[in-house]
């Protein structure tokens, strides 16, 4: 479990990376969400978290690779294979991340 | 329409299939295709490939169950060598006709080349032959690298090069790289980069000729001197592969000339990719590789332009640890305007910037240097404004 930043540091529409290996991008969407992704596209080298948030869509800053924050899974090309995702909680309102690798081997 | 032929495997070919099948067309699909391999991406060639980042696995543009489902007769390492008269068979290299009732034309363009570039180490990269063999040629240790050509392709594979350790020294016939594209106050900016990567660059002379007997020693300039050297790369642009419609009815001049929606005068023949001149431009940018084909083929289907393919030219290049990207049409006269971020000593700022090109008060281009954020913002702002434009105009 990996403490991430307060809730209110982290306003609704804003995202931000945290530098695990690999990195994750944790999002607060307008509907007061918050979803966590590995946060480099599955396309090419780029950060997730300086993507484009609509709903529950981020868009690639690159390519504009769309990634639905739920699933993972690329909307549209050129993005094929999806991201991982992680789950978030907020504790004592501090966001954390519960990384999806650590929960396998825990498991 | 049965049968369809794309002629060309690389990304916008792909793209037209995809777009075939994805807009009903469930015909025959035949693919063909210089190269021998399948659809692969090019733009981390001259990056994390040549540095070793990414191996051949992460290029592929496409896998076995999308293959599956596109459902194509792919032809692969043969290359297309005529078109007829109507546009109804393909010819191909090894003796070989497609007979065809629809033609996307996705052949490319390939590297530019020196007179006397047969010396060993010399290179050109554009396909992943290319890149493979400078890749071996990289590393076998430490060497004294020049790059002919101050392009993006350039700009790249000296970051590159420079990376690995290697000596670089880029070559510019002209005073400053990239002006057509940036106009000569970002091009300064962005040449700057070149020091950060500790490569020198040299402008304002061009390449009288190349030394060696057997394999290159060093480029002779025109101001007289010579840089010594191990391996050439000569990245001066490409031209694109229209020889082979030499005997075809279509219009040709620097590319196959098409109208805005990508059909030429054939209405069963499109273009898309670095081949086509799609309403008077031709543009060598993945964006456009992947968005005409859209249009093209509902063209195709509909055997008339029902749909243009005109969108705001938009590329990126990854240079020394800096992430350039740029939307728009700049003209000479623009002013430029940094709106975010800042410059320190004439070079992108920690940071980055985000630069406005403008005329009569409105944005025409958006430069950044390490701002996806801003960027994307700029980009959709203009994008939309182009919409709006075009209504305008439509409206007239």
């Amino acid at each position: 479990m990996i403490p991430v930043c307060r809730l209110e540091d982290l306003p609704k529409g804003e995202s931000v990376r945290i530098e695990t290996t690999p990195p994750v991008a944790v999002f607060h969407t307008d509907d007061g969400d918050l979803y966590a992704i590995d946060d480099t596209c599955t396309h090419q080298d780029a950060s997730l978290s300086e993507g484009w948030l609509e709903g529950c869509l981020v868009e690639c800053p690159l390519h504009a690779a769309s990634f639905d924050l739920r699933t993972g899974r690329p909307t549209c090309l050129p993005a094929r294979r999806a991201v991982r995702t992680h789950s978030v909680t907020v504790v004592d309102g501090l966001i954390h991340v519960h990384l999806a690798a650590e929960e396998g081997t825990a498991a | 329409m049965r049968t369809v032929t794309i002629v060309g495997a690389s990304l916008s070919g792909l793209y037209a299939a995809r777009e075939l099948r994805a807009q009903g067309y469930d015909g025959r699909l035949v693919i063909v295709g210089d190269e021998p391999h399948h659809p692969y991406d090019r733009p981390p060639l001259s990056k994390d490939f040549l540095t070793g980042r990414a191996d051949e696995t992460r290029l592929a543009l496409t896998d076995t169950e999308e293959t599956t489902e596109l459902d194509a007769e792919w032809i692969l390492g043969v290359r297309a060598r005529a078109l007829d008269a109507r546009g109804r068979t393909v010819l191909l290299d090894d003796g070989r006709t497609v007979s065809t009732d629809g033609v996307v034309i996705a052949t490319g363009a390939s590297a530019r080349r020196l007179p006397g570039d047969t010396l060993a180490g010399v290179h050109t990269l554009r396909t992943l032959d290319d890149a493979r063999a400078l890749r071996e040629e990289l590393t076998r240790g430490p060497c004294r690298v020049v790059v002919i050509g101050g392009g993006f392709i350039g700009a790249e594979t000296a970051s590159s090069c420079s990376s690995l350790g290697h000596r670089v020294t880029v070559v510019e016939a002209a005073p400053l790289p990239l002006v057509p594209q940036l106009g000569a106050e970002m091009a300064a900016v962005c040449a700057a980069l070149h020091r950060r990567g500790g490569v020198d660059l040299v402008t304002g002379t061009g390449v009288s000729g190349l030394r060696g007997t057997s394999a290159v020693t060093g480029v002779d300039l025109t101001d007289g001197r010579t840089l010594p050297a191990d391996i050439v790369i000569v990245g001066i642009g490409a031209t694109p592969n229209t020889a082979w419609l030499a005997g075809s009815s279509l219009a040709l001049h620097d590319g196959v000339l098409c109208d805005d929606g990508c059909a030429t005068a054939l209405p069963q023949v499109v273009a898309v990719g670095d081949v086509a001149c799609v309403g008077g431009t031709r543009a060598e940018h993945w964006t456009s590789a992947t968005q005409q084909p859209r249009a093209a083929v509902a063209n195709l289907l509909a055997g008339r332009t029902v749909e243009t393919a005109t969108a705001v030219p938009y590329f990126w290049s990854d240079q020394y640890g800096a992430r350039i990207q740029f939307t728009g049409r700049r003209a000479d006269g623009d002013t430029v305007r940094i709106t975010e971020g800042e410059l320190s000593d004439g070079a992108p700022a920690e940071g980055g910037f985000l630069a406005r090109y403008e005329r009569d008060g409105r944005t025409t281009a958006v430069l950044a240097v390490d701002r996806p954020r801003p960027f994307m913002r700029a980009r959709r702002e203009l994008a939309r404004g182009a919409g709006e434009e075009q209504v305008r105009s439509a409206a007239r």
